[in-house]
């Protein structure tokens, strides 16, 4: 970074084949590598959830024991959290953050080949433990004690390092990230100037520092209560199962924010793009955003409404619940506002933006509901929950993930991609999406409890349905690969500014971005 | 910024954002007492309270009300023992030191230790419910086909609130994790629990 060469196709070399990617310390190779891992953790967790609903395709007990049923949610879950919504995200960061801000490259350029080298270990070890002897782990990803602990399968030791390590990278990005972000930012570009992607992940950043360390915790503590004869969770030794979940949901429902914010920051910068308007109220998103993650910390009972908690404390953590829905409102008004009166129009990027905007609100309403303690007694560990963080994951986190990928592809490949067959995409999988998870909500509030492998004959027809669209759904995503290849590997050049009403320093570079940019900070008025 | 200062300034982040993700991992460990402490001093989760018997025995006994105290004895999985209170309830009146005792019968022919955890239901009335002697205190040990019985004796604070006529006592014998001595030395310190 000594010489200042301008940006330019003559700075593209670097190591070619295998060691390029094992050794690369260049922000745009890590986000490729980011987002490809997470890819290959989407279709295998996806592959899961394939099994769940071809088991859940009618009653009865089809393709294996009730206990394969259990592994199958559980790393589905965690596969889904920590293998690819979580990784995905890091990915656009990593691409997007430094040319959002003027900088060369991320602060920490060899811990960030680290934070990602660390990933595929943990994947694999987590993977990995359905082929040992018991079986893998089959607790939920909640992973509550005593099912964690006194009845857990021996391969849980191995999950719990997994977890480790899945956690060690995270602080790793985290803190590269918030170095980023607080030391290299261009000339010019006040924090009250940046843009709301890269907002929204400094303050997922803090969160992840905050709560990753709390999990870590936590599942040290499940290690030495399986192994050392310590007493954390267990009674018999004086310790309490409750507080597990106390520790756990403290670092869980960060979590979930940790899964939302960065997607709210994508779709921050999308909408004013195809709205041709700026964001409407940039400094409230940044409050609302702040806002948002500060409530995070004081919430987490909400997940333990029925565990005999005091009706005060029920109260507080209703209160407190009910509360988010305001910095979250005001997101959504603020872009539908960016919108009024807008000249819209419908890339594959806006349509996944839209159907964002449609169905996290309703993942949010159903949210809403599940606060309220005493409605929760009646949806609490019924399939109304799963199809509630069902829209607020898929359909929010996801589908801004993949929003985000077709917004910035063009930049990162320098070609279009195929925007036919893209739109084929976004609604194949929007209504497959709605044709799986909306008759959840029904099934939930008849009374079909989650995890299980078999039901009541009342619950077959929806739940017909929902394997249906989970068939057309998991299909989609071998489409989406497609469309990817093809768009690597050629198409219509893009130009440099990609779209027509884009703002911002990435649009600046040339289309493919190169390898090096902004050598020379840019000057940001 | 320039090289050298973004270098310098990037350092003092990455300390003090370590420092932040340590403590925090401290932080999930200190959850653990200070729930302890949390429910003590609310006296949710069913904790109860420890009393010395002078104490006990100076409270002003309310005889304007009654209390119905009704007891509850289960057996974890794993610990092949039988256990039942002697009265399956008592009416006491706030303030008196009231006693009843429990039978535990090892039915093997190995000897074992047990630890019984209490819990009083509703959880608010917990704080109210103080124990003079019990054998909650303190590992038992059973021979093989011994009975035992294992005396309680308990008071009900006057200053119960009024809605609260019965309380429950349940206890659940565990197979004992520790070894009776490490117990002892954990006992000492005020842990496993209260009473």
């Amino acid at each position: 970074m000594s010489e200042a060469t301008a940006n330019g196709a003559h700075h593209e070399e670097h190591a070619r084949g295998i060691s390029r990617w094992l050794f690369t310390t260049n922000h745009k190779d890590i986000g490729t590598l980011y987002l490809w891992f997470s890819f290959v953790m989407l279709l295998i967790g996806g592959a899961m959830a394939m099994y769940i609903r071809a088991e859940l395709w009618e009653p009865g007990i089809q393709l294996s024991d009730p206990n394969f049923f259990n592994q199958m949610t559980t790393l589905h879950g965690l596969i889904m959290v920590f293998g690819a919504v979580m990784p995905a995200f890091v990915g656009l960061a990593n691409w997007q953050v430094p040319m959002m801000i003027g900088a060369p490259d991320m602060a920490l350029p060899r811990m960030n080949n680290w934070s990602f080298w660390i990933l595929p270990f943990a994947g694999l070890l987590l993977v990995s433990t359905i082929f040992m002897e018991g079986g893998g782990p089959n607790f939920g990803w909640t992973m509550h004690a005593p099912l964690s602990t006194t009845y857990a399968p021996p391969s849980t030791d191995f999950f719990i390092f997994a977890v480790h390590l899945l956690g060690l990278s995270s602080i790793m990005g985290s803190i590269n990230i918030i170095a980023t972000i607080l030391n290299m930012r261009a000339p010019g570009m006040t924090l009250m100037k940046m843009p709301m992607f890269v907002w929204s992940w400094l303050i997922t950043a803090f969160l992840l520092i905050a709560v990753m360390p709390v999990l870590a915790g936590a599942v040290t503590m499940m290690l030495t209560d399986r192994n050392f004869g310590t007493s954390f969770f267990d009674a018999a030794g004086g310790g309490d199962p409750l507080l597990f979940q106390h520790v756990f949901w403290f670092f869980g429902h960060p979590e979930v924010y940790i899964m939302i914010l960065p997607a709210f920051g994508v779709i921050s910068q999308i909408i004013p793009t195809f709205a041709r308007k700026p964001l409407f109220g940039y400094s409230s998103m940044v409050y609302a955003t702040a806002s948002i993650a500060f409530l995070s910390f004081i919430v987490w009972a909400h997940h333990m409404y029925t565990t005999g908690m005091p009706v005060s404390g029920e109260l507080y953590f209703m209160y407190a619940t009910v509360m988010i829905a305001v910095p979250t409102g005001v997101k959504v008004f603020n872009w539908v506002a960016t919108m009024w009166k807008g000249s819209m129009t419908f890339e594959t990027p806006m349509l996944w933006a839209l159907g964002f905007l449609v169905l996290f609100t309703i993942g949010g309403f159903t949210g809403l509901m599940l606060g309220v303690a005493p409605a929760d007694f009646q949806y609490h560990d019924t399939y109304f929950v799963v199809a509630h963080f069902h829209y607020v994951l898929v359909s929010g986190a996801l589908f801004a993930i993949i929003a985000g990928v077709f917004y910035w592809l063009p930049k990162w490949t320098g070609n279009m991609y195929d925007e036919k067959l893209a739109k084929i995409h976004f609604w194949w999988a929007m209504i497959s999406f709605n044709v799986l998870f909306f008759p959840q909500h029904f099934l939930g509030l008849a009374g079909m409890p989650r995890r299980i492998p078999d039901y009541a004959l009342q619950f077959t027809e929806w739940n017909v349905i929902s394997s249906i669209g989970g068939f057309a759904f998991g299909a989609s995503w071998l489409l989406f690969l497609y469309i990817i290849i093809k768009t690597i590997r050629g198409g219509e050049k893009a130009t440099d500014e990609v779209w027509e009403g884009a703002d911002g320093l990435e649009w600046t570079v040339p289309s493919p971005a190169p390898y090096h940019t902004f050598n020379t900070a840019p000057e940001v008025k | 910024m320039e090289q050298a200062d973004i270098r310098k300034a990037t350092r003092g982040l990455v300390a003090r954002l370590t420092l932040v993700a340590v403590g925090m991992f401290g932080f999930g460990f200190a959850l653990v007492p200070l729930y302890d402490v949390f429910c003590d001093l609310t006296g949710i989760n069913g904790k109860t309270g420890r009393l010395d018997q002078a104490s006990a025995e100076a409270t002003q006994v309310d005889e304007s009300r009654w209390v119905t105290v009704e007891f509850v004895a289960n057996v974890s999985s794993g610990l092949p023992w039988t256990f039942r209170p002697d009265e399956r309830r008592i009416r006491v009146h706030p303030g008196e030191v009231a006693e009843t005792v429990f039978f535990a019968r090892n039915t093997t022919s190995v000897d074992g230790v047990g630890q019984a955890v209490p819990s009083v239901a509703p959880s608010l009335a917990a704080k109210y419910f103080s124990k003079t002697e019990c054998f909650c205190f303190s590992q038992q040990p059973l021979n093989a086909g011994e009975l035992k019985e294992m005396p309680v004796k308990f008071i009900v604070d006057p200053r119960l609130p009024k809605d609260i006529t019965t309380i429950t006592l349940a206890y659940t014998f565990f197979e004992s994790k520790q070894p009776a001595a490490e117990a002892e030395i954990a006992r000492t310190e005020g842990s496993p629990d209260s009473g």
